[in-house]
């Protein structure tokens, strides 16, 4: 396959129903009203030279080197800015036209490299390409002008330049700042692509042109350095950028990729789509396409450009085993590694027990290899010990949302928020963990859509350029419920609910019982005020415009889950859904910004300890028979161990070996000295992974893993859609994740023959009802389908609850507040609540690899000014981290952006474990930590911890590999 | 000449420059005239506090400021003098009249003299085309210069 190149049609597609018939060059071409004739024309296979325009855009009109002739009109109208009409009669092509856009590729020229004789950048860029198409000949205006082109100093020392020295007055300098693309400001031809994709595409408006005439050109926020700048990397720029001004380093320095291979970004739960262009079995370059249906085009700096952690020296590619976890690693083969594995777990289990071996599945994988991790479990196992990351994310928007609305998942697809008109955005972060999706929401925003955001910090979509929240409810971390509840009540009492919705789609009778009690005073905003700290009158305000704003969406992400009432709350903002009628349409629902790019898969597999694949209870016979009967097997009934319950158990001694792929643990679960003792007190720990990660520093056997660059598979993402991901190199440690758990699966005696993920993803829809109609061959014709995808819906759902309901009629939970036990108190008197940055990701084992770390080396403690100034606390200072757990130290960022009282720091770099100073307090449904809240405080410090120091020392003592050993 | 105020002053006056005038209609040019008013000319540091005060980026910022020649990035001196280069005024001499202002006050375009008291510019058209060549000096405009009315201006602004 050679390298995709996606059609650009020049502007966007018009969504206006009437069509237009015109002529373009003879040809009959029929388009919606309100196209342009540029678009008209790329559809009718005529392309029109251009460089302002692309159709990631609206046109521009600035380049004028698409002009047409239209009969029975005047001049050559620009084509990206003409509007089609009935009838139209067009000319591309005529000797005026071409005269006219060879004069203007000629002044282009006479400012830019080519104009040299130089050969530019990569020399396949657009610009090129339309120099060739226009058919330039000659540069009658010669280079010797005020020029951008060549540095004062080469002109004088080199001669490369002709003429004299002072005519290279507007030169600037290359900035090689960023670590992932040059800016060349003597290519740039001032077409304003980088900016409007800045501004239109990222919201970011990070770019200008700056100057006017002769001397403008493309500059990042006040002429900076692009790293320094407000740039956050996205990339939309460069994939704009006409010509090699603005250009990927891989491809200037390793030369243009050969081909490409359509697939999913293996970072957030936003599931973007990617070309992963290739040369060699390299990857160049991850370019946004254009067909993905959740990205349309764009990207974010971690899946458009950190992706080289797939080549980075750190990962291991041999299996290796050792006796204790003091000893040095022993390189081995996969056969040695997979028959020690084999015979440690049977060995276990006969001594210990069935249930004493368990698996954690990962979110990072693909779904085919999540459910053979569950199926080698509960085939092979015996037992039900399976769990997943989604334990310490999502697990209460699995258990809430199915209480309430019958389902486990969002209600929405991302589109859905081109009609909203209020979002309600409560414990995320977009701009940061889902960027692209962040991307969306700003633009729907600068559209007119209003916003409430309740997080106890003042997050980019509170207020940043262009975009400003109508109500920011900076509610102390712990009161989500209180908030949700207080808002309710406003909603009741002022009688703002849908009442028609209710009685058609919902129980009446579960409706006036919750109604009766958030009415109760105890939730009334003033009260309500007192616990989350937030000002009454803006409760009221900001319920009534949810409630009364037209279409309203309600987005969350961790920071509604990770409490001890997470699952609370997430039924708390499902009933308010119900209440206002916001559920079953376009624009509405209550959607989950899922963390990792396939927790919601994860999740859909079966890798939770009651549940089969499809959220179907172990204990349901009929369900079990399924797998009975195809397994050959019997199946244990009873619900295996959470994470949490595996590590007590082990350190109870009942729970003796565990096969972990691709989570690392000990830096993502809470209460990190916990789960440390319980790796240590197990007898056989399997880490499956990329890198030895921190879990690793426990593990007798590691098995290595293959990143989404090497397996086939797919992902699902928070809208349900499942995305597919497709092989772009070979397994770089022999095995893609799937295989090797088929061959630890055949180690143990099972008759496992899957050859293909396909086949995995046939018994997956065999056996589930809401993926029945999943086949590879249905994803690779449709690019993408939702679940529940089976003979009512063929091709998918995009927006579930559609004229009904899922669970029947949709149930409204009471939702009492309980304060969560971990207090503050005159030792620990701060709140810390935890959260991302935009360039690093989760535990960082991936972005750390990264040239990410430019933007984030370390994690941070944003605190106060208030509370910085009463410990004595400067801005960059080391400061002691203390809870009722533990302690470790960091650096003090002193701002605004969090309130009094409360502190917040990212969890991405091991060295910090924020994790250690988490407490065990858990959701009360669903074991999930309370990640988000921990009373804690802060001192200033001279440098690590004593755990910190302890860590290093076993770190490096861990991670020997004994070298010579090393089977050739 | 107004005494220069240190950065942290600067920032504080623009805040509140930015506070009064945020609820106009478009306030980002008024809003620069302010500033340039007050502090003589726009300081790199105060477009980050308009960029914050009106929720645009510091690139939206810059790129007006950039954009219009008269929004100085340094004070200008004492007295202003700017000279009409367009085509009327090119061909009623503009430029012998330029050479002999050059030379005369010993600078070129967009400098000011050593002892602070005039600042020389270029303009594109002061709208006087019947009275070319012209020119203006602190907002008064000059018709019709000629060697007299440029020994007087030399004279006016080394004052």
């Amino acid at each position: 396959m050679g390298l995709i190149t996606e059609i650009d049609y020049g502007t966007p597609e018009s969504k206006t129903g009437k069509q237009v018939t015109l002529t373009v060059d003879g040809k009959t071409v029929t388009v919606p009203e309100g196209t342009s004739i540029m678009r008209a024309a790329m559809e009718g296979g005529v392309e029109i030279p251009k460089l302002c325009a692309t159709d990631m855009l609206d046109s521009f009109g600035s380049c004028r080197v698409c002009l047409v002739e239209i009969e029975g009109r005047n001049g050559t109208p620009a084509s990206c800015t003409t509007q089609v009409g009935e009838g139209m009669v067009v000319h591309t092509v005529s000797e005026r036209l071409d005269t006219i856009r060879r004069g203007v590729m000629e002044l282009y020229v006479s400012d830019h490299p080519t104009g040299w004789g130089e050969n530019a950048g990569t020399g396949a860029s657009e610009f090129d390409r339309m120099a060739e198409k226009i058919g330039l000949s000659e540069n009658r205006f010669g280079v010797e002008g005020r020029n951008h082109v060549v540095a004062e100093d080469a002109a004088a020392g080199g001669g490369v330049a002709p003429g004299e020295g002072a005519l290279t007055i507007d030169y600037m300098v290359k900035d090689e700042s960023n670590p992932y693309f040059t800016y060349d400001p003597s290519q740039c031809i001032v077409c304003s692509r980088c900016v409007r994709a800045c501004a239109d595409v990222q919201g970011t408006f990070a770019l200008t042109i700056e100057g006017r005439g002769f001397e403008s050109r493309m500059v990042a926020s006040m002429n900076e350095d692009f790293v320094d700048s407000e740039c956050v990397s996205c990339g939309a720029c460069v994939q704009a950028c006409p010509t090699d001004a603005l250009r990927e380093k891989a491809v200037l320095e390793k030369g243009m990729p050969e081909r490409s291979v359509v697939t999913t970004c293996a970072y957030c739960g936003v599931g973007c789509n990617f070309k992963a262009e290739v040369k060699g079995d390299e990857v160049i370059r991850m370019m946004p396409y254009k067909d993905g249906k959740s990205n349309h085009g764009h990207s974010c700096v971690k899946g458009r450009f950190a992706y080289g952690y797939a080549t980075h020296s750190d990962r291991i590619l041999s299996p290796m085993l050792r006796e204790k976890i003091t000893d040095p690693w022993r390189e081995v083969t996969w056969e040695e590694a997979l028959a020690h594995t084999a015979k440690e777990f049977r060995r276990i289990q006969h001594q210990y027990g069935r249930g004493s071996i368990g698996g954690i599945t990962s979110s990072r994988c693909t779904d085919e290899e999540t459910y053979l991790v569950q199926k080698l479990v509960r085939q092979g196992f015996g037992n039900n010990n399976v769990d997943t990351c989604a334990r310490v994310c999502h697990s209460p928007t699995g258990y809430g949302l199915n209480t309430t609305l019958g389902t486990s998942a969002g209600t929405q697809d991302f589109d859905s928020v081109e009609e909203t008109d209020v979002m309600l955005l409560i414990g995320a972060n977009p701009t940061d963990a889902h960027p692209v999706f962040a991307s969306r929401m700003k633009k729907r925003l600068r559209e007119g859509a209003r916003i409430i955001v309740i997080d106890p910090r003042r997050t980019d979509l509170v207020r940043s350029p262009h975009i400003e929240a109508a109500y920011h409810l900076p509610i102390k971390p712990g009161t989500n419920v209180a908030i949700l509840t207080g808002l309710a009540h406003v909603i009741v009492t002022e009688k703002l609910y849908d009442e028609a919705y209710i009685r058609s789609y919902c129980e009446w009778d579960a409706f006036e019982d919750w109604a009766e009690f958030v009415s109760d005073p105890r939730y009334s905003p003033e009260e309500t005020a007192k616990v989350c700290g937030v000002d009454a009158e803006t409760i009221r305000q900001a319920a009534r415009l949810y409630a009364a704003g037209g279409n309203g969406a309600i987005f969350y992400g961790l920071g509604v889950t990770e409490h001890s009432q997470g699952s609370t709350a997430v039924m708390g903002l499902a009933n308010l859904a119900m209440a206002t009628g916001n559920i079953g349409r376009n624009g509405v629902g209550v959607n989950p910004l899922r963390g990792q790019n396939n927790v919601q898969g994860s999740c859909d597999m079966g890798s939770f300890p009651h549940e089969f694949p499809g959220y179907r209870h172990v204990a349901t016979d009929s369900v079990r028979k399924i797998y009975e009967d195809l397994w050959g097997v019997a199946l244990d009934k009873e619900p295996g161990l959470r994470i949490p319950n595996m590590l007590d158990a082990a350190v109870d001694g009942t729970f003796r070996g565990i096969y972990i792929q691709g989570e690392d643990i000990l830096q993502s679960d809470p209460d990190t000295t916990h789960v440390a003792a319980g790796l240590a007190a197990m007898e056989c720990v399997v880490v499956h992974d990329l890198f030895l990660n921190e879990t690793a520093r426990y593990a007798h056997v590691f098995l290595p893993g293959s990143t989404f660059l090497e397996k086939d598979g797919t992902f699902i993402n928070a809208e349900r859609r499942i995305n597919l991901v497709h092989k772009v190199i070979e397994p770089k440690a022999r095995y893609a994740d799937w295989e090797a758990t088929q061959e630890l699966a055949r180690a143990l005696g099972l008759d496992w023959n899957y050859t293909h993920p396909s086949e995995i993803m046939d018994e997956i829809a065999a056996t589930t009802p809401t993926f029945s109609g999943v086949t590879f061959d249905l994803l690779e014709r449709e690019g993408s389908v939702q679940w529940p995808c089976n003979e009512k819906a063929p091709l998918g759902t995009p927006v579930m609850h559609i004229n009904g309901i899922v669970r029947g009629k949709g149930n409204f939970v009471r939702t009492e507040y309980v304060a969560t036990d971990e207090k503050v108190g005159p030792r620990f008197p701060l709140l810390l609540t935890t959260g991302r940055i935009l360039s690093q990701y989760n535990v960082g084992a991936q972005t750390r690899r990264t040239g990410n770390v430019a933007w984030h080396a370390e994690d941070m403690l944003e605190i106060h000014p208030h509370d910085a100034e009463d410990r004595g606390i400067r801005n960059g200072d080391w400061v002691r981290l203390s809870s009722r757990s533990n302690e470790t130290t960091l650096r003090a960022l002193v701002t605004d952006r969090v309130a009094p009282g409360v502190v917040y720091t990212t969890f991405h770099h091991p060295e910090t474990q924020a994790n250690v100073v988490t407490t065990d307090y858990t959701d009360w449904a669903t074991s999930c930590p309370e990640f988000k809240v921990t009373a804690v405080q802060i001192a200033p410090s001279n440098g690590p911890s004593e755990w910190q120091r302890e860590y290093d020392e076993l770190t490096a003592m861990s991670r020997r590999i004994a070298r010579v050993e090393a089977a050739e | 000449m107004k005494m220069q105020p240190s950065g942290i002053d600067i920032a504080a006056r623009a805040a509140s420059i930015v506070n009064e005038m945020r609820g106009m209609e478009g306030p980002l040019l008024p809003i620069l005239h302010s500033i340039q008013e007050e502090f003589g000319h726009v300081p790199q540091e105060v477009l980050p506090v308009i960029a914050t005060g009106l929720n645009l980026s510091r690139a939206d910022v810059h790129g007006v400021v950039s954009f219009y020649h008269d929004f100085r990035k340094v004070p200008a001196g004492r007295h202003v003098l700017k000279l009409c280069q367009a085509e009327s005024c090119q061909a009623m001499g503009s430029d012998a009249v330029a050479a002999a202002l050059k030379q005369k006050l010993g600078i070129g375009f967009h400098g000011t003299t050593k002892d602070g008291a005039v600042t020389l510019e270029p303009v594109y058209c002061l709208g006087l085309c019947a009275c070319s060549p012209a020119a203006m000096l602190d907002g008064e405009v000059i018709g019709r210069l000629d060697e007299d009315s440029i020994e007087e201006i030399v004279q006016e602004v080394r004052i």
